[in-house]
């Protein structure tokens, strides 16, 4: 129940994101969510990849720093309070969060979710009828 | 001005005379009371007896830092520990600073130099000296202290920090002239302007500037923005502090005290003189000292040295500027620092691999130091907050061997240039030459 991410080190100098998604293109892997969360020095990129294994090669093989995180991806209903009542849950379970960030998962709206303990997360939201996603359910879409 | 006329307009031949006596002496101290020293002149085959005069330097055997890190802290002391009256120690060495030991002679001598320093940049006792060397370990602050004392001038002990309160005494107790870093001089200058006073609010006519290389492109900013006559002073911890050499008021080259410390100007390799004129390594050996004399010291900064009698009216040999060093040391905020020091804190960090770069650069006047590490994968995470503080551990870790802060950068993996053989790991873009 939990998605596998790719994490990229990037130093904050011009063309490196580019060289990175040049990187996929050439083995044909599709993005299909993606965040960057930079500070003054550096910078980390953090994709759902439809391929993660080649992605994965192909982007160490280039020299990048890349590591895979377990992340949780949930689906919310897109509407006001869709997010807001996921939330409570997570609170209530006393789970942290690290970074969230947000996709468009055919027309409804979902969310990757990195919070110190994964396996409860998908837990406690499972448990309160979430949808949460599988590896390989953003591949067929 | 010239405070001790004898010692520093001396004919160079009643000169050569008392440098000869004076070594003399020097080596058979070093024989007799170094077991160092005795154990190298004994596998060097020279008996003490042998030295006449200092045509022989060249025969004898130099010293280093290594050697003095080596014996660390006491171990180059030339007298029982109960004649030493002050210990001095240079800032940022691996971990260990280099010791300097001094006996009531010692001082005495110092302060001598030091007096000889001041009157040469004209200053007397009606001044007002403000030292804003730091005062502690470093020679800086007391050397130049003892100095100021021994003219009569008024001494303000300010030491270093605190920038607006020294301009603000500064200006209240009517200091005459400065004592500090070129740099410290101008970031003082750049602070005024910020502050919006004019430096004719203050009454500065002299700066002592030392401790770290300057530009005469520096000389004439800084004397441009504090009015007053900037003067280069040189000296080092191991030889005995400020006031080794110093410039006199005609600027033409920093006159070394030369009946306390013996100058030579050699080749790096072959640690033998080279022609008249011609740039090499500056040495030091010094006949007076008591506490920690030291042969041939090797200071490693390259220089050339003239020895013409000055317009001033000494005969002493001169420095002309300083043109670099044979080793890789760098100075930053007046704190030695090599570049192995960082590698080996990275070393002992298992989070870090011993690939780096150091970026020097000169902003506003004050030394920057950034240390560019490469992230591999092993450390790298996925939570900018663990990078965070890796980046402060390491920044943590390099501040407690060195003493300075330096910024971290983190980079890729394999960005930073290796080349075959030496790997280029200082980009020193500050302009310390013309």
């Amino acid at each position: 129940m939990l998605l596998k991410q790719l994490s990229v080190f990037l130093e904050n100098k011009p063309g490196r994101i580019t060289q990175v998604t040049k990187a996929l293109d050439e083995i044909g892997v599709n993005i299909t969510a993606f965040n960057i969360a930079d500070t003054s020095e550096f910078g980390i990129l953090r994709m759902i990849v439809d391929n993660i294994d080649t992605a994965l090669q192909a982007l160490k093989a280039q020299g990048f720093s890349v590591r895979t995180t377990q992340v949780v991806g949930l689906v919310v209903p897109h509407q006001p309070g869709g997010m807001y009542q996921a939330l409570e849950h997570v609170d209530k379970a006393g789970i942290e969060i690290e970074y969230m960030y947000a996709f468009a998962y055919n027309s409804k709206a979902a969310v990757i979710i990195k919070a110190d303990d994964t396996q409860k997360l998908v837990e406690v939201l499972s448990g309160s009828g979430y949808h949460v996603l599988q590896e390989g359910e953003l591949i067929q879409d | 001005m010239i405070w001790n006329e004898h010692a520093e307009c001396m004919d160079r031949e009643q000169l050569l005379k008392l440098q000869n006596e004076r070594l003399r002496n020097m080596v058979s101290r070093l024989y007799y009371n170094v077991p160092f020293y005795r154990k190298k002149f004994q596998e060097a085959g020279i008996d003490p007896g042998d030295i006449t005069g200092i045509h022989q330097l060249k025969d004898l055997p130099t010293t280093t830092k290594q050697d003095l890190r080596d014996n660390y802290p006491f171990g180059l002391f030339a007298v029982p520990q109960s004649e030493i009256v002050r210990l001095h120690a240079s800032s940022g060495t691996t971990g260990k600073p280099t010791v300097g030991g001094y006996t009531r002679a010692d001082l005495r001598t110092w302060s001598e130099v030091v007096a000889r320093s001041l009157y040469a940049a004209g200053v007397d006792k009606n001044d007002v000296v403000h030292v804003s060397y730091g005062y502690g370990l470093f020679t800086g602050g007391l050397g130049i202290h003892q100095g100021a004392q021994k003219i009569g001038a008024t001494v303000i002990p300010a030491s270093g920090g605190n920038t607006k309160k020294q301009l603000q005494i500064m200006h209240d107790f009517g200091s005459t002239v400065l004592a500090c870093t070129p740099s410290y001089a101008l970031y003082l200058a750049d602070t005024m302007k910020e502050l919006g006073m004019d430096p004719s609010e203050l009454k500065l006519r002299r700066g002592i500037f030392g401790a770290e290389p300057w530009t005469e492109e520096m000389r004439r900013e800084i004397e441009a923005k504090l009015h007053l006559k900037a003067l280069d002073i040189y000296g080092l911890t191991e030889v005995i502090g400020p006031g080794v050499a110093m410039e006199c008021e005609h600027q033409k080259g920093l006159h070394i005290f030369e009946d306390h410390f013996i100058p030579e100007i050699v080749d790096p390799n072959t640690l033998q003189p080279v022609p008249h004129g011609q740039v090499g390594e500056l040495l030091f050996t010094t006949v007076t000292k008591e506490g920690m004399p030291l042969l041939r010291y090797r200071t490693r900064d390259l220089t050339t040295m003239t020895v013409e009698k000055c317009a001033c009216g000494r005969t002493l040999a001169r420095l002309n500027k300083f043109l670099g060093r044979s080793d890789d040391m760098l100075i930053i905020r007046g704190v030695n620092v090599f570049p192995s020091q960082i590698e080996s804190v990275l070393l002992e960090m298992s989070e870090t691999e011993p690939h780096y770069q150091l970026i020097v650069d000169r902003v506003n006047n004050l030394d920057i130091l950034e240390i560019r590490v490469e992230v591999n994968e092993a450390f790298f995470s996925d939570e900018i907050r663990q990078m965070e503080n890796l980046a402060k551990k390491i920044k943590a870790n390099i501040e407690s061997v060195l003493g300075i802060s330096a910024k971290i950068k983190l980079v890729e993996p394999k960005t930073i240039e290796r080349s075959e053989g030496k790997a280029k790991r200082v980009i020193d873009l500050r302009k310390l030459v013309d």
